[in-house]
């Protein structure tokens, strides 16, 4: 296949939506409603006259997000006027960074196949959001500036990405980090987290990079994976022919899997970059730097290594439970105040709990109906014997149902395994009376049927019975 | 009827009088609103008449006065505003097509203040277009007339907000100064105007040409009104991000205090060779009266003016290129009839819509911003920019305030300069470097011509120096009384 | 040797989105010629390693507090709305993709 005489050298542009309560550079709301231009006010209008202030929680937000990755804080920043003309950019200009960014280097470690990666960073920076167009058939667009002004941080990765399925990876990667960080909700499909891509290739083993092209307008996980794969083979397919890639910027088409040149014929880019005069430097002390460090959560791939390392969790289990911060934060608190190994807890989390709660975050929310400790103490009436873990199961279904805790449950309705030895010897006694020809047959050498009995003692009673205790008695009676 | 007493009033006076009641509001907003009824045909320096407004606000004072409540400092004041203030619910055209029929839904943070000091606005006052112009030639609408001599220019781009003050088509104004666009006009008219230092006062509202260089200020017939002005309008406003949090000085109080003691500076790159001999004659006679009222002359250098001109144009005109790119027909404005595509709509909206003098600024700033010539041009004017500012640095280490002309030259004619912009552009040669600085400057009167047109005396102070310009310029305006002249009512 | 040609003064004139006539290009392209020249002085002036002057304010940007205010009301946004449907802002068709944004 011709793609493999090359390599593929990649680099993502990841815009991510910062979740503050207001925009970047004005007060109006960030949530906002159905109707358009419901929620805009002079500065995000581009209206004649209006300033630009800086929202203190943006900054903040970035700032967690570089010490998360490792980037260096610069103590002093700027904005920078970036200039283009389209109908959703009010002021004809985006008011971002560009010679001095808040953050510069970091690297996003991830694990590729059970391997663990590291992509390197260029830099982050702040910048504001544009308005969103809407075409209909007719001749005409539609500009709704409610999204004007909401905060984007830019994370410009260096080229280290050398597949598709790493990119993709990458992705998820900052997913998880951003919504661990608790600073955006990361949602590709709704427009949180937005990723342009930079594809070349070269030959394996050469030092230059490739002409590159841009892909844009990657929509989800599954576009990243697909479009930079289309990317690759058209190139590869140039490339065989002797012929030169294009530097271009092409447009995604998900409906029909495929790139369109979105070159425009008239007018190259020149962004027409200048220091932002409305906004003087930003300065980041290193007691905010101080503060914000102290406020990190673990962070996803440290709790990978925790769950893994010192829990001895596979990778796979591990990977679901540190993949959102609120399961991880669910599994550390029922782990810990229970004494059943992690791996149970594990097992309960990922099987009962994941499948019954739909949106993991609702684990953090107060109306969750089995919070942590009530998991908690489920689990450990199983390792201690008094519920075996079908009836466990039950009584989880119940306590999500009603709102109950595992110990009400069992006390109100005598769930509790019967491990009273003189009760099931009766019953044990009982069956074996019933059922002579089985008995027969086992003695006989069929020592499946044990099993038969088993059953039967466990429906006498009602499933109740412990089994193991049921086990060892039938199989002195039998002989 | 009050019309004698009002005319030549100072705003202390007036606004003590509403105060005093011994005229209403009301009776002032009437005295201006039918002088600019009469008389505003000729001068040209109102783009709108707001009598309806005036007339109601002028009433609350009035009810104010009379429930015995405090109106403010400015009671009943009536006030003329730059139509490149943003005014809710009046239309703010900033001198421009473009914006014709834009009805903004917010109100500037200075015009607020006036307002809530009792002030009455009676109008938008014209304007270069954009604020880019020396003469009031530029407005779309129609030019100012000098009421010193109505075939001669106002000076601009404030050039409504001067001439309305000298022929008393209202008691003050406001205007913004980027280059010079206050005190030049202040200087060709006859009247105080003054540039305060760079966030002083809040550009909230105030429509931008240049971001870095726009400075809003005060315009009155006295340095005490243009005082009374500023500290209504100065301090922090939290709109603004280039606002200076430092609390506001006493400026009225520095008109009164003297300058005993204080160094004048004079330097010299403001009096070379060749200068117009009726404006040296003017502004030297001026320094040394300034000297025989007790302040020590000193003479100084700043040795990078000569690259004032130049640096300012590079600096402004990238500036402008990047705030006039929002004038697209989309959101607010002119918008072309037609347009076939988005490329078009922008191009004929913004062809159709702006004066010669934007175009060309745009064109210039445009260029001096490409990738390629950025460091070439921008980025070495902004280096020359801390050069120049640094001279001012310098100098205020030997002086507390510096005495230059404010103009090369009294109002010119009509039409005079159009031919050539260099030549316009070469006539802020006196005001803007302070502008690139930052710094406080006030022109006021200090004489005439033959012609008896007047000439402009420019106190230039440090960063946050308002005091001390108010001192000297206070102290110069008691020993005089040019201020007192005003022009014949146009016939 | 003119600083700028009639041709660089269109290509600007679209950068900027202006359209300009024959005779404005023409005319603009002298007046620019005279003042890129008298600005030569400033691009010829050495000034060593000074720092450019960005602001003319000492201080760092003032920070303000993630509290969302009331917005304009949907009339005001749009009340100089050249044209509008509804509450959008109407535009000639974009062509999807010809810009920046998605």
């Amino acid at each position: 296949m011709s793609v493999d005489r090359y390599e593929a050298v990649i680099g993502l542009e990841v815009h991510v939506h910062l979740a503050s309560r207001s925009k970047i550079f004005s007060s109006s709301s960030t949530t906002f409603g159905e109707q358009p231009n419901s929620c805009t006010d002079p500065v995000c209008l581009g209206l004649p006259g209006a300033l630009p202030v800086l929202n203190r929680a943006v900054v903040d937000a970035a700032v967690r997000l570089g010490l998360a990755v490792g980037s260096h804080i610069r103590p002093r920043c700027r904005f920078a006027r970036k200039h283009y003309f389209y109908p959703d950019l009010p002021k004809g200009f985006q008011i971002s960074q560009y010679e001095e960014p808040l953050c510069e280097g970091g690297a996003v470690e991830f694990r590729l196949a059970g391997e663990a990666r590291t992509v390197r960073l260029t830099r982050i920076h702040l910048e504001d959001d544009a308005g969103k167009n809407i075409h209909d058939d007719s001749g005409v667009s539609f500009v709704d500036f409610n999204r004007a002004g909401v905060p984007l941080a830019e994370i410009v990765s260096e080229p280290d990405i050398r597949s598709s399925e790493e990119a993709a990876e990458y992705m998820r990667a900052l997913r998880t980090l951003v919504r661990t960080l608790g600073i955006s909700d990361g949602n590709m499909e709704e427009g949180s987290l937005r990723c342009d891509a930079n594809v070349s290739l070269r030959l394996h083993g050469a030092e230059k990079l490739g002409t590159k092209a841009e892909l844009k307008n990657i929509n989800s996980f599954k576009h990243v994976r697909e479009a930079i794969e289309h990317e690759i083979r058209r190139q590869a397919v140039i490339l065989d022919r002797g012929e030169a890639v294009v530097q271009e910027t092409r447009l995604w088409d998900p409906e029909r899997g495929l790139s369109q040149s979105m070159r425009s014929k008239e007018h190259a880019h020149d962004y027409r970059y200048f220091p932002e005069p409305d906004l003087p430097p930003l300065a980041v002390d290193q007691a905010w730097i101080d503060r914000a460090r102290a406020s990190l959560p673990e962070l996803p791939e440290k709790r990978f290594r925790r769950y893994t390392e010192t829990l001895g969790l596979s990778a796979q289990d591990a990977g679901v439970l540190a993949s959102e911060r609120e399961i991880a934060d669910y599994f550390d608190a029922a782990s810990k105040s229970c004494l059943a190994p992690a791996k149970k807890v594990a097992n309960w989390i990922i099987n009962e709990v994941l499948a019954r709660v739909g949106d993991p975050r609702a684990l953090a929310a107060a109306a969750l109906p089995v919070p942590a400790s009530a998991l908690a103490e489920l689990v450990d009436l199983v390792e201690r014997g008094t519920l075996s873990g079908k009836l466990a199961k039950d009584v989880f279904g119940r306590m999500w149902q009603e709102k109950r805790r595992a110990g009400d449950i069992v006390a109100s309705e005598s769930v509790a395994l019967v491990s009273d030895a003189g009760l099931i010897e009766e019953t044990c006694k009982k069956i074996v009376a019933a059922h002579p020809d089985e008995v027969a047959r086992f003695r006989a050498g069929q020592s499946k049927l044990l099993g038969f009995f088993v059953g039967k003692v466990m429906k006498e009673m009602a499933g109740k019975a412990d089994p193991k205790t049921a086990n060892e008695i039938l199989q002195k009676l039998l002989g | 009827m009050a019309s004698p007493q009002v005319k030549g009033a100072t705003i202390a006076e007036l606004a003590d009088g509403v105060r005093a009641r011994k005229w209403k509001a009301r009776e002032l907003v009437e005295f201006y609103l039918d002088r600019i009824a009469r008389l505003d045909g000729r001068l040209g320096c109102y783009l709108l008449v707001d009598a309806d407004g005036a007339r109601r606000r002028a009433d609350q004072v009035d009810a104010t006065v009379g429930a015995g409540r405090d109106p403010g400092l400015l009671a009943g004041v009536p006030i003329g505003l730059k139509d490149i203030f943003v005014t809710r619910g009046l239309e703010t055209t900033a001198g421009s097509k473009i914006l014709r029929g834009f009805v903004p839904p917010y109100e500037s943070t200075v015009s607020a203040r006036l307002a809530a000091a009792g002030a009455i606005a009676l109008g938008k006052l014209n304007m270069d277009e954009f604020a880019m112009g020396s003469s009031n030639e530029n407005s779309a609408f129609r030019p100012v007339h000098n009421p010193w001599d109505l075939e001669r220019v106002p000076g601009g781009s404030s050039g409504g907000s001067a001439a309305s003050v000298a022929a008393s088509l209202c008691a003050g104004s406001l205007g913004t100064d980027t280059g010079g666009s206050i005190r030049q006009p202040a200087s060709l008219c006859g009247v105080a105007g003054m540039k305060p230092t760079y966030g002083r006062v809040s550009r909230y509202g105030v429509i931008a040409f240049a971001s870095s260089l726009d400075h809003p200020g005060p315009f009155g017939r006295t340095v005490e009104d243009v005082a009374m002005l500023l500290e209504v309008i100065a301090g922090h406003d939290p709109c603004d991000a280039t606002s200076i949090p430092s609390p506001v000085g006493r400026y009225r109080q520095a008109c009164a205090a003297g300058l005993a003691g204080m160094r004048v500076g004079v330097p010299e790159e403001y009096f070379q060779a060749g200068m117009d001999p009726e404006v040296e004659a003017a502004v030297r006679g001026a320094i040394d009266e300034i000297a025989r009222a007790g302040a020590k002359l000193v003479p100084v250098s700043l040795p990078h003016t000569q690259y004032a001109v130049a640096t300012y144009y590079l600096v402004c005109t990238a500036e402008a290129s990047s705030n006039l790119a929002r004038y697209d027909g989309v959101r607010y404005g002119h918008r072309t009839a037609e347009a076939a595509s988005l490329d078009e709509l922008y191009s004929k909206t913004r062809g159709e819509g702006f004066g010669v003098e934007p175009k060309r600024r745009i064109i210039l700033g445009t260029y001096v911003l490409r990738s390629g010539y950025y460091e070439a041009y921008y980025g070495k004017a902004l280096r020359v920019r801390r050069k120049i500012a640094d001279d001012f640095r310098a100098v205020f280490d030997q002086c507390d305030v510096l005495a230059t002309p404010t103009s090369p030259t009294a109002a010119f004619k009509l039409g005079e300069r159009q031919a050539d912009p260099l030549q316009m552009y070469l006539a802020d040669i006196y005001t803007v470097a302070p502008a690139l600085a930052g710094v406080p400057a006030l022109s006021q009167c200090c004489g005439f011509t033959k012609g008896n047109l007047p000439i402009g005396l420019q106190i230039i102070g440090p960063p946050l120096g308002e005091e001390a310009v108010f001192r000297v310029a206070g102290e110069y305006q008691r020993h005089t009384d040019w201020h007192k002249r005003l022009p014949k009512d146009p016939s | 040797m003119p600083r700028i040609q009639p041709d660089e003064v269109r290509t600007i004139a679209t950068l900027a989105r202006l359209r300009l006539s024959p005779e404005e290009i023409e005319r603009m392209t002298h007046e620019l010629d005279a003042i890129l020249e008298y600005i030569d002085t400033v691009k010829n002036l050495d000034t060593g390693d000074t720092e450019p002057m960005t602001h003319a304010v000492p201080f760092d940007c003032p920070l303000r507090q993630d509290e969302p205010m009331p917005s304009l009301s949907v009339e005001d946004a749009l009340q100089n709305a050249p044209r509008r449907r509804d509450s959008f802002f109407e535009v000639p068709r974009i062509v999807p993709g010809s810009g920046e944004g998605s």
